[in-house]
């Protein structure tokens, strides 16, 4: 009896601890996501509060929209992400694919050579990365990110994929084999079998690219190229005192990717914890 | 036919294929990341002369850069700075992921929920994070200035003061990515047979020895493999000073880190000549510094004893 109790209370501390630190985590993201719908005086008067009849308001949004092109932003960004994420998955595929497939010379320094961009950030070749971009006449182009994203998004896609392609059935491949296709339509049999994998490289793949700023800044800083975490960056440095129009400005950032997040999250929580569940 | 052709030219046909699979990979990978970053040490050797021609330097700009006082105060600012940074995080998250991933390792309703919601805030950029706080610490605003007075604890404008800013950004940066080394404390904790741990429980142990004698060695391993991506990743810090800071790195240089000093000696700024080779001279040393950081790992990671499961 005496543990029952005891137990009970143990359970609530940990709840009680666990809901303040999940508080924690989600407030500061809430509260400005929810001051963002209100009119300026309510943000000042009543922060914590929701934004009611009397309080609701767009202005921020519009302010935001006769300001900037955040339109255009959103669609930068995702021809961005969205090329650099087919060209990640499809390539690192095939290298996963051939590096689990094929006994060859060089297999596994090919493997260490794509794991090592874990290591290295791509940043640090920024310098002759630019200038590169600027020989090529790439500066100021979508396509000079894309090629940076993918790039440095290698390792990754390669380190996972390998490890899930080496776990499909050798028997698979070699009956496709028998039954006399070629190594590429084998190739094309066994995507479909790590799809799990992909859509887990997908969503870690997608973060940082969405996220970054560093080449934005040094390779396509203009206008047209701007992308949401940039234009962001330089609105909320211009508009500081624009309360309204800086919480629109920081919701319409952090929406797009907490929707993708919770809509994926089970896939990438289970992609984190995979090889533990039993 | 096919078979046939495999068992005349089976090495060349098998070549073709491999050829083809890494062939697109290799290429943008090399051209875009390895490449660069060699290219990069390249040009580090080299300055500029007075009519813009590169010219071969040897180490001169490795030279400067310790030796010149201008540069040698900037460097040894920038150096300290970052290795705050990574400290603070390192202390900070280590911890307190190692407490929230205990907790959610035992029997939790909700832990999937728990587990999404202090994750949540690693999707973000940290350039938005920054600014999000800036306003939650805006004393105009007062998110957190009311209730911290109402309790009767102090407020500062800690990301506006020059002896707090750093840490303030830092912990903003612990904030944000603790959801990460909680997901691989718990990924290794769930990962323990609970055998093991029942006959521990048999023999007497309290939960504290339990704790300490077999779960800590356990999880040793992902414990190292943490704290280099912490290092890593912070010796990288540089989107959240620039967002809210800009290229100064203000109040008086105070969150300049390598990688921002790195981007304003490299790019310039208004008051600065962008001066690349230099930058370039700077990238090589942060790359010293990680690689001194992966070597530490690697001869932990082979001295600590990994038990199989």
């Amino acid at each position: 009896m005496k543990t029952v109790v005891a137990n009970r209370w143990a359970s609530a501390g940990k709840h009680a601890v666990l809901i303040a630190f999940s508080f924690l985590a989600i407030f500061p993201v809430f509260i400005i996501i929810m001051n963002s719908f209100k009119t300026r005086a309510a943000i000042f008067a009543n922060p914590y509060k929701l934004p009611g009849s009397g309080t609701f308001s767009l202005a921020g949004y519009e302010a935001v929209h006769g300001q900037s092109d955040f339109l255009m932003y959103y669609k930068n960004s995702l021809i961005i992400t969205i090329v650099s994420i087919i060209l990640i998955t499809l390539f690192a595929s095939m290298v996963a694919f051939c590096l689990s497939e094929y006994k060859f010379r060089g297999n596994g320094f090919f493997y260490i050579f794509f794991i090592l961009g874990l290591l290295i950030p791509i940043r640090l070749g920024s310098v002759s990365l630019l200038d590169m971009m600027v020989s090529m006449q790439l500066v100021g182009t979508l396509l000079a990110l894309i090629l940076v994203y993918i790039a440095q998004g290698l390792s990754l896609a390669v380190l996972v994929l390998t490890q899930f392609m080496r776990s499909i059935p050798k028997s698979i491949k070699e009956a496709a084999r028998i039954e006399g296709a070629g190594e590429y339509k084998i190739y094309l049999l066994t995507v479909p079998l790590i799809k799990p994998a992909l859509a887990t490289v997908a969503v870690f793949t997608i973060i940082p690219i969405w996220n970054d700023i560093w080449f934005p800044l040094i390779l396509a800083p203009g206008e047209a190229t701007r992308t949401v975490t940039l234009g962001a960056q330089q609105f909320l440095g211009q508009f500081s005192s624009d309360w309204n129009a800086v919480l629109a400005a920081l919701s319409m950032s952090i929406v797009p990717i907490f929707i993708m997040f919770f809509v994926f999250s089970k896939q990438i929580m289970s992609g984190l914890t995979s090889g533990s569940v039993k | 036919m096919r078979d046939s052709e495999t068992k005349v030219f089976p090495r060349k046909r098998i070549r073709f294929h491999i050829f083809v699979f890494l062939f697109p990979a290799l290429l943008v990978y090399t051209l875009f990341m390895m490449f660069p970053i060699f290219d990069s040490l390249r040009i580090s050797f080299y300055v500029m002369d007075a009519n813009r021609i590169p010219r071969f330097a040897g180490l001169d700009n490795y030279a400067e850069l310790l030796s010149t006082p201008k540069w040698r105060e900037d460097l040894l600012n920038a150096l300290r700075n970052s290795s705050v940074f990574f400290i603070i995080n390192f202390c900070v998250q280590n911890p307190v992921a190692l407490f929230l991933a205990a907790l959610l390792a035992t029997k939790t309703r909700g832990g999937a929920t728990y587990r999404a919601l202090l994750y949540a805030p690693t999707t973000l950029s940290l350039v938005v994070v920054g600014f999000v706080w800036q306003m939650l610490l805006n004393p105009i605003w007062g998110i957190v200035k009311t209730p911290l007075e109402a309790v009767g604890l102090p407020y500062h404008p800690w990301l506006g003061l020059e002896s707090t800013a750093l840490i303030a950004m830092a912990l903003i940066s612990s904030w944000q990515y603790i959801g990460v080394p909680i997901l691989l404390y718990y990924t290794a904790l769930i990962a323990i047979p609970e055998q093991l741990i029942e006959a521990a429980h048999i023999d007497g142990a309290s939960g504290w020895k339990i704790f300490w004698t077999i779960k800590f060695p356990l999880i040793l391993p992902v414990a190292g493999v943490i704290s280099i991506m912490t290092y890593i990743f912070n010796f990288n810090a540089f989107d959240i000073i620039y967002a809210l800071k800009g290229p100064l790195a203000g109040p008086n240089l105070s969150t300049d880190t390598m990688m921002s000093f790195f981007y304003r000696t490299f790019f310039g700024h208004e008051f600065q000549q962008p001066n690349p080779e230099m930058g370039a001279a700077i990238a090589g040393l942060i790359l010293c510094i990680l690689l001194v950081g992966v070597l530490i790992y690697y001869f932990w990671q082979k001295k600590i004893e990994n038990y199989e499961l």
